[in-house]
């Protein structure tokens, strides 16, 4: 199963990479850990993400759209770094998560979230809806 | 947390580290099959003492040092027994001291190249192309008898002694379990990428059984490729073909979900909408 796994963002976060030797620590650890990810054949992708105030965010109501430029407020509920994994279980997931070193200087959280795999959804869909989204599927050449 | 979470915790930290286990043990007893029991008796130490203790911060170390010392404790055993034949019993000494001294060094060894020696090891070409998918799936893998019978729809009994003759011919040829260098290692790299796109092709154009296609054994050898990639150095000329395999079985995976509908029927290939410019 694949598993989508979010840091999520703490004030430090936000305020983007600051230049400590405790940043540059950090950093190391957190090479050696995708390094051990790598070499069991589980981390499919990941990166860090700038802090919000480099984002957009673009609401929707209807058929109006609305552009809104960060930073965000809501710090906790901002994402500050994902994987994308290929694991047997969210036994596996929790696991390697916890031998993930703490990403932030302060207290942190990480959260995994198993992806709608394609079986999940075929009773949800209408035929009509299934054909687009396969097509959509095939073009992407994902699950 | 219940005590069967515990336990499902700790066995999902002892599959993570079964494979390293196993390669790091193989090296120092030269056995694949003792190398697999030690490591199942240190899952079953670190089940009693875990949930007690708590996940040790290097639970692969700690379970290195938990097997090995049951490896002393064998040799130790087996010693002790041979000790009754007195003509081999002083050889025996000299190999035991020099036994332990392998453990303090392979514990300080690269794991990694462990493991990278393991799979070629399990692919090696002393070994039929079958015994070697179903010996790598085993122990690189860690599936089950049960579930390596099922994805080749072959018996247990079937999977079980193909993986036994295969440790049976590896204790045999007296393989050394590190990664080949030079020359050799370009031959033996074809072997091994040649296992893991047997099992691929095995899950997308299944043999034998209903099924069309089976995924699993599809996720499990493109996992294989991917640890491959990342035990292979990365400058090394022979990493081309790892990511080439890789690449390969990428993109045909990506076509799973096209080619059955979702009764597991067959789709023909006139019904199938191909993706904009690979006209397939």
């Amino acid at each position: 199963m694949r598993v989508m796994v979010f840091v999520k963002a703490t004030e430090d976060s936000e305020k983007g990479i600051s230049p400590t030797a405790e940043t540059a620590q950090m950093f190391e650890a957190m090479g050696r850990y995708n390094e051990e990810l790598v070499k069991a054949g589980v981390m499919l992708a990941g990166d860090g993400l700038k802090p919000s105030s480099h984002g957009k965010r673009i609401a929707f109501d209807g058929p109006g759209r609305t552009v809104i430029d960060g930073p965000f407020a809501e710090t906790r509920e901002l994402v500050a770094g994902f994987w994308l994994w290929e694991v047997k279980d969210m036994d596996e997931a929790v696991a390697w998560v916890k031998r993930c070193p703490n990403p932030m200087p302060g207290p942190s959280e990480i959260e995994i979230r198993p992806l709608y795999e394609m079986g999940d959804l075929q009773e949800h869909l209408t035929p009509e809806a299934k054909e687009i989204h396969d097509r959509a599927r095939e073009k992407l050449g994902g699950a | 947390m219940t005590a069967g979470d515990t336990h499902r915790a700790i066995e999902a930290v002892f599959r993570i580290e079964r494979a390293r286990l196993i390669a790091g043990l193989a090296r120092i007893v030269r056995n694949v099959d003792l190398a697999e029991e030690l490591a199942q008796d240190a899952l079953v130490i670190a089940l009693s003492e875990w949930p007690r203790t708590g996940v040790p911060a290097s639970p692969g170390a700690w379970l290195m040092t938990a097997a090995k010392r049951r490896a002393i404790d064998a040799i130790r055993r087996d010693k002790m027994r041979e000790r009754k034949h007195e003509e081999i019993a002083r050889e025996l000494d000299a190999e035991f001291n020099g036994a332990a001294e392998a453990i303090e060094v392979a514990m300080n060894d690269d794991l990694g190249d462990e493991l990278l020696g393991l799979i070629f090891t399990a692919c090696h070409p002393v070994l039929s192309a079958d015994a070697r998918a179903a010996l790598t799936l085993r122990v690189i893998g860690g599936l089950t008898t049960d579930e390596i019978a099922r994805a080749f729809l072959s018996s247990e009994a079937t999977i079980a002694q193909r993986i036994v003759r295969a440790k049976k011919t590896i204790g045999k040829a007296a393989l050394s379990f590190e990664a080949p260098h030079g020359a050799e290692r370009a031959a033996r790299l074809s072997s091994v990428l040649e296992v893991i796109y047997l099992i691929f092709n095995e899950g997308y154009a299944a043999t034998a059984g209903d099924d069309l296609v089976r995924p699993s054994l599809c996720l499990e050898a493109q996992r294989l490729g991917r640890m491959l990639a990342g035990l292979t150095s990365e400058d090394a000329p022979e990493n081309a073909e790892v990511f080439g395999l890789l690449a390969l079985m990428e993109i045909q995976a990506s076509r799973l979900p096209a080619r059955t509908g979702p009764d597991g029927a067959p789709v023909p290939l006139t019904s199938r909408i191909a993706p904009a410019g690979t006209g397939c």
